[in-house]
């Protein structure tokens, strides 16, 4: 089968740069950057599954699968360690999180 | 054998200076005297077998230098010019300690003052018999030091301080020059070994080589700089200044040192090189031209001295010029032949000085002795042989080497020829005036002196009067015994250690000179002695009046009793401007102003700048983060490319010239820095 690749990958670009600006200019709430790394692990299994197809050799397919199963394990990490961090802190706004600065 | 004639000296050297303590200095004196006794007898020994059996050896010790650029040994190279001077240095050398023993007894360093004098002997001994420029070159900065430690002996007096430093700086600045020589000599051959270097001269003497991007010839570039070196320790026109003040040093020193064998070395060197010089004709010429200057001018600076040792010690830069014009007529052997007669007269002449000296209680102004025959009649006759020696009174020890001189000048029919003939014409007659003024005013005259620096006079014990004897011996005899050997027709003694190009020879030319010219000479040397005898005999005072009632008379007076203001002009203008341009420029600009701006003060002051700069970034933001981490990530990553995208466009080094004169810039205005 033939895809035109330019437009998939350009999904998926934009898909992942979305994410990222999520990541960056997010101010406010620590569970939209939990959505942001999936929605960056999402744009990458597409780039996947896409050039999977396109060089047609399936174990990009395989792969994706073993991503989407560790992105399911990580944000069921973090959602804990949020749970746990509100607990704690009594908020999950990021301002707040600024232990790094010591 | 040959080793220990030079490590003899050296072992004396530490055995005084390591147990000087313990020996005392009567342990030392007899220590000191019996290793450089050895030492001569063995390079008399040595004598016989190189100069008259004609064998001469080579000794490679070890390796010193040993790279692949780079060779060079601690080797040992006897022939006929170096055991030569082997023989002079040692003897001088053994005379000069024996007098030690008792001009230096009642000084409480006395076993410090042998350990340098055997060092002096090793260095020389080094020097005179290096296989190559680089142990020269050791030996040739071991005399000069031990001319520094030696002048500077009596260290308290300011004056003698000032005399050491002058004469290591003045000397410096011929080292440079003969460095530069010696590089010279490496850049084109690859090696220093005086064998190979001179075995291919004759195939180099058409090369060039830029220096400061002028285009020499190797060989003119190499003579002139060895002869800068040499003009330095021999003290020619110039670079003489240092050798009058050296006299602030004891009296045995100036004998040995700057008498008889350092300031010889120059000469040495010349003569070593022949081949060099034989090669580059103007140069040559050079040569005659300085040397015979320097012969004039030490010797009309000598008539208006008034110090003892300073009278002697311009009359040695006058024969020294002697030498030097006579290497310039590519006469080596007869300028070596008149080191040796010069050695024994002038060592003489300055070893009866310090009897002198030592028995008036350190008075020096001949014009405050007078009268000294009556009560120094053994210091009389011993300061009359030198100075008649030294004038070339005929059939005296000076008269054979002094006279080939001349005649060797006339006989040159050129210019060198005929100007250096002249001066040095010129300046013997000036040698008999100062030397019968010498004696007149020291020994003839009425008594001028203070009383009680004739009231403690006495004649030197045994051990001064020793070497003045045989010093005496040697400047009335060895002239006559020797000048068959060194310097006769067709002498096989000197067996290639000298090398004469055959068109520069004129050793036939010599011999058919007329038979007046052989005689101006001395016809002027007595006309010089009579004018002295007659200026101080019936006009004591003539300078006296003349000065004061004549102010031109009185402004040349002057002018010549102050060396021809030399010291002056070299400190008012040479080295003043080198004063003001090592503080101003090196020192301000570049070590207080560029390289501390550009180095450390400045890197320091801008890391904390920065620092202050990326503290700001530090805010504990987490998005913050991400975003630098990302941004640069994807920088480095595309790094190459960006380089390589550009490549093609841009000039990476003027990119960076500009960067950093931007940073530069940044800099000053970030901190206000003026430059």
């Amino acid at each position: 089968m033939f895809i035109d690749q330019n437009e998939f990958t350009i999904v998926a670009i934009s898909l992942f740069f979305i994410g990222l600006s999520g990541i960056m200019l997010n101010r406010k709430n620590i569970i939209v950057i939990l959505m942001s790394i999936e929605l960056i692990l999402l744009a990458i299994n597409f780039n996947f599954v896409v050039f999977s197809i396109f060089i047609d050799d399936f174990l990009g397919q395989i792969f994706a699968f073993f991503i989407l199963t560790i992105a399911a394990a990580e944000s069921a990490i973090g959602l804990a360690i949020y749970v746990i961090f509100f607990r704690i802190r009594g908020t999950v706004s990021i301002d707040y999180i600024n232990l790094l600065k010591g | 054998m040959y080793l220990s004639i030079v490590f003899f000296p050296l072992a004396s050297f530490f055995l005084s200076l390591c147990f000087g303590k313990y020996l005392t200095s009567k342990g030392v004196s007899i220590i000191t005297n019996f290793c450089i006794f050895f030492s001569f007898l063995l390079s008399l020994i040595g004598f016989y077998e190189i100069g008259f059996c004609r064998c001469p050896v080579y000794i490679k010790l070890f390796c010193w230098i040993d790279s692949e650029l780079v060779d060079a040994s601690w080797g040992f190279f006897f022939d006929s010019l170096s055991i030569t001077m082997c023989v002079l240095v040692t003897f001088i050398s053994l005379l000069v300690h024996i007098y030690s023993t008792s001009y230096m007894s009642h000084d409480p360093h006395q076993s410090r003052f042998m350990s340098y004098l055997s060092l002096f002997t090793f260095f020389m001994l080094m020097l005179v018999n290096s296989d190559n420029f680089l142990q020269l070159f050791f030996g040739w900065e071991g005399v000069g030091l031990c001319s520094y430690l030696l002048i500077n002996f009596w260290f308290t007096r300011l004056q003698a301080n000032k005399s050491a430093i002058k004469a290591m700086i003045i000397n410096r600045i011929g080292d440079l020059a003969l460095t530069l020589g010696i590089l010279s000599i490496f850049v084109v051959f690859k090696t220093l070994n005086f064998v190979v270097v001179f075995s291919l001269l004759p195939y180099v003497s058409n090369y060039t080589f830029f220096f400061f991007n002028v285009d020499f010839n190797i060989v003119v570039f190499t003579s002139l700089f060895l002869f800068l070196g040499a003009m330095g320790k021999s003290a020619q026109i110039g670079l003489h200044t240092w050798l009058p003040d050296a006299m602030e040093g004891p009296t045995p020193v100036s004998a040995l040192i700057h008498a008889a064998t350092m300031v010889t070395a120059g000469i040495f060197m010349i003569i070593r090189c022949s081949p060099i010089y034989e090669y580059s004709n103007v140069i040559l010429f050079y040569i005659t031209f300085v040397g015979a200057l320097t012969s004039f001018f030490a010797g009309v600076t000598g008539i208006f001295q008034n110090d003892l040792k300073k009278i002697i010690a311009f009359s040695t830069c006058s024969q020294l010029g002697y030498m030097t014009f006579a290497c310039g007529l590519s006469h080596y052997s007869v300028a070596l032949f008149h080191v040796l007669n010069h050695a024994y007269f002038k060592a003489l002449l300055f070893l009866s000085a310090g009897s002198i000296i030592h028995s008036l209680s350190d008075e020096q102004d001949i014009r405050r002795m007078g009268g000294l025959q009556r009560i120094l009649p053994f210091t009389y006759l011993m300061i009359s042989i030198g100075s008649l020696a030294l004038m070339g009174f005929p059939f005296l020890t000076g008269f054979y080497s002094k006279d080939a001189i001349l005649e060797i000048a006339y006989a040159k029919y050129n210019f060198a020829g005929v100007f250096s003939f002249w001066l040095g014409i010129f300046s013997a007659s000036i040698t008999a005036f100062y030397s019968i003024k010498l004696l007149y005013l020291a020994f003839l005259s009425n008594p001028n002196g203070f009383k009680h620096s004739f009231q403690l006079v006495y004649e030197p014990f045994l051990s001064m009067i020793l070497p003045l004897a045989l010093l005496s011996f040697c400047s009335v005899f060895l002239g006559f015994l020797s000048k068959d050997l060194f310097i006769g027709i067709g002498t096989p003694f000197w067996n290639n250690s000298i090398f004469i190009l055959p068109s520069n020879s004129n050793f036939l030319d010599v011999d058919f000179l007329p038979f007046y010219v052989k005689f101006i000479p001395f016809v002027l040397s007595v006309l010089g002695s009579v004018l002295s005898i007659f200026v101080y005999f019936f006009m004591p005072n003539l300078f006296f009046v003349l000065c004061t009632t004549n102010e031109v008379f009185s402004l040349i007076y002057t002018f010549f009793n102050k060396k021809w203001f030399f010291d002056r002009l070299q400190n008012e203008f040479i080295a003043s401007f080198l004063l003001k341009l090592g503080f101003n420029f090196t020192y301000k600009i570049v070590d207080k102003g560029f390289l501390e701006f550009c180095g450390p003060n400045n890197f320091s002051m801008y890391a904390l700048f920065l620092a202050e700069k990326i503290n700001n970034i530090k805010s504990g933001k987490i998005n913050l983060y991400a975003f630098l981490i990302f941004t640069f990530l994807m920088l480095f990553i595309s790094l190459g490319t960006i380089f390589h995208f550009f490549y093609g466009f841009v000039d990476f080094q003027v990119c960076f010239v500009y960067l950093s004169c931007i940073f530069i810039k940044k800099l000053t205005l970030d901190f206000g820095i003026k430059y």
